[in-house]
């Protein structure tokens, strides 16, 4: 399926109603934000939805950067999720398959609440935020992306996580039916990954349900994706249909394919080589002409955000838990 | 003949002709076609058809066998030359588009990761295949030049893994162009085994075909 047609699906076979209505929320706050006086602000995308506004701190915080968007186009059409097939474009064009409404989650394990939730309640009463981050993918490439989407935590804390939630699994839906990329065994599905809980609890981990203002397309991992922004991309997992609070570390699919390439943090780290790519600069995917004559740039430790995250790791050796 | 030769010649170029187009889309509008990371792209494309080249001349030998038709071998040497064309505009690619601004990594790149060590060793390979492709250095070489092309196998093996090794973790494709290496490469061994056999062996022996 081309990209026009991808563009030109009716909302309803693309868009879960209950994200709808945030983003009919959205648009809302967008024509209310004018009269609140908010106008004035130079940025091209979206002012965040009223309610919560992203204050100069909160931008200090690294929920936003002034970056070069990466084209929606490109943020839509260039994907890595294996479900659909393994090259970058299988994506976007076999994803229309995936049915995203109606979506359940179910959360367990350690804590005080488990239960399986639709999208809808899973995320009621927050207000989606717009969140601008780097996205570094371990294979040497990034991306600037405006996010819609929820702090994990906020989520995560509903379900009231006991003493014993050191760690927070997850997982991506796997169905033949919807995906043809399952045939092959290139991952061992369902796709797997997980974070530290602290990690998971971490302002700028974000539950995405939308890019660009709009609701999530599937090749971007609808209807609920995650977004850890210090990490490689591949951790940011796709189509989550399983949240678990669990004691020991997960296991995670990348790890488990070649342990020795992907470790569990994958922290993004220019001084920590990948067997196969150097992760000292990038090939950044953005703007708005040509991107023949891009430059290379330095990737930076935890893609920029080690004011917000070094701390997390304190003390552990990072070539050691990479 | 001169015909044939302009096609194959054509054909050869198509690829490169195609992509000159994109890019120069890419140049001017900004989308050319080639995706969202137009550089990984070119260099996925040059490469590709450096080795779909590679084993189309190492096809030649093997069909001359099977069809008796001698005239193939007139079209060995441009394509061998075409192979060498596309290796070395992937390696430009990388060099000026891809690491742009960053050559020194090259040298790390090379030393450190083993699919680069093996894609450059490849490149070097070729150098001398290129280099020797005369008529003039054939015939100052002698039999030495036959010794010297067969580098071609060691090649071949070597571009393989090369793709084999940036892939993550779908085979698929790569291994499809080292089942073809390992067809054509497993051809020639059953075809000196077989030619032994029957020259050692009176009573199957046929008069000896050129290799």
């Amino acid at each position: 399926m081309s990209l026009r047609q991808v563009l030109n699906l009716p909302a309803s076979q693309i868009t879960d109603e209950a994200i709808y209505r945030d983003r009919r929320r959205l648009l809302t706050a967008l024509a209310l934000a004018p009269a609140l006086g908010l106008s004035g602000c130079a940025e091209a995308e979206a002012p965040p939805p009223a309610g919560k506004p992203v204050s100069p701190e909160q931008a200090k915080a690294g929920f936003r950067t002034d970056e070069v968007l990466t084209r929606f186009e490109d943020v839509t059409s260039y994907n890595n999720f294996y479900e659909f097939g393994t090259n970058k474009g299988d994506p976007s064009a076999a994803a229309k398959t995936l049915r995203t409404s109606p979506w359940t989650v179910a959360v367990g394990g350690a804590c005080a609440k488990p239960g399986k939730l639709s999208l809808e309640d899973l995320i009621k009463g927050l207000a989606p935020q717009e969140r601008i981050y780097r996205l570094r993918c371990v294979e040497g490439w990034s991306m600037v992306i405006p996010w819609l989407g929820v702090p994990l935590a906020d989520v995560l804390k509903r379900f009231e996580p006991t003493s014993k939630a050191k760690y927070v699994a997850f997982t991506t839906l796997s169905d033949r039916k919807q995906m043809p990329g399952t045939a092959y065994d290139s991952i061992n599905w369902p796709y797997r990954e997980g974070l530290r809980i602290d990690e998971a609890m971490h302002p700028l981990t974000l539950l995405a349900t939308g890019l660009y203002g709009k609701s999530l397309p599937q090749q971007n991992g609808a209807p609920l994706r995650l977004v850890v922004p210090w990490k490689y991309g591949f951790k940011s997992i796709k189509s989550i249909i399983a949240i678990t609070f669990v004691e020991k570390m997960p296991v995670t699919s990348w790890n488990q394919l070649q342990p020795s390439e992907y470790g569990f943090f994958s922290n993004v780290n220019p001084n920590v080589d990948h067997p196969r790519w150097s992760q000292k600069t990038e090939r950044r995917i953005a703007g708005t002409g040509s991107k023949l004559f891009a430059d290379r740039i330095a990737t930076r430790l935890y893609n920029g955000y080690a004011d917000q995250v070094a701390g997390l790791y304190t003390g552990m050796n990072l070539k050691t838990w990479f | 003949m001169i015909a044939a030769k302009a096609l194959v010649h054509a054909l050869a170029l198509t690829p490169a002709a195609i992509l000159a187009w994109q890019i120069r889309e890419e140049f001017l509008t900004g989308s050319g076609g080639l995706g969202a990371d137009p550089i990984a792209a070119i260099e996925h494309r040059l490469g590709l058809w450096a080795l779909r080249l590679l084993l189309i001349t190492l096809a030649i030998t093997p069909l001359r066998q099977l069809t008796g038709h001698s005239v193939l071998l007139r079209f060995r040497r441009m394509l061998g030359l075409y192979a060498f064309f596309y290796a070395s505009a992937h390696l430009a690619a990388y060099l000026l588009l891809d690491l742009k601004g960053y050559w020194t990594q090259i040298f790390e790149e090379i030393a450190k990761r083993p699919y680069i060590t093996v894609g450059f060793l490849a490149w070097l390979l070729l150098i001398p295949l290129a280099v020797t492709s005369t008529q003039g250095m054939m015939r100052r070489l002698g039999r030495l030049w036959g010794k010297l092309h067969r580098l071609i196998y060691a090649i071949a093996v070597l571009a393989v893994l090369h793709f084999w090794w940036l892939v993550k973790s779908d085979i698929r494709e790569p291994l499809l162009y080292a089942a073809i290496v390992a067809v054509l490469l497993g051809w020639r061994l059953y075809k000196r085994v077989a030619d032994t056999r029957s020259r050692t062996n009176p009573a199957t022996a046929r008069p000896p075909k050129p290799l």
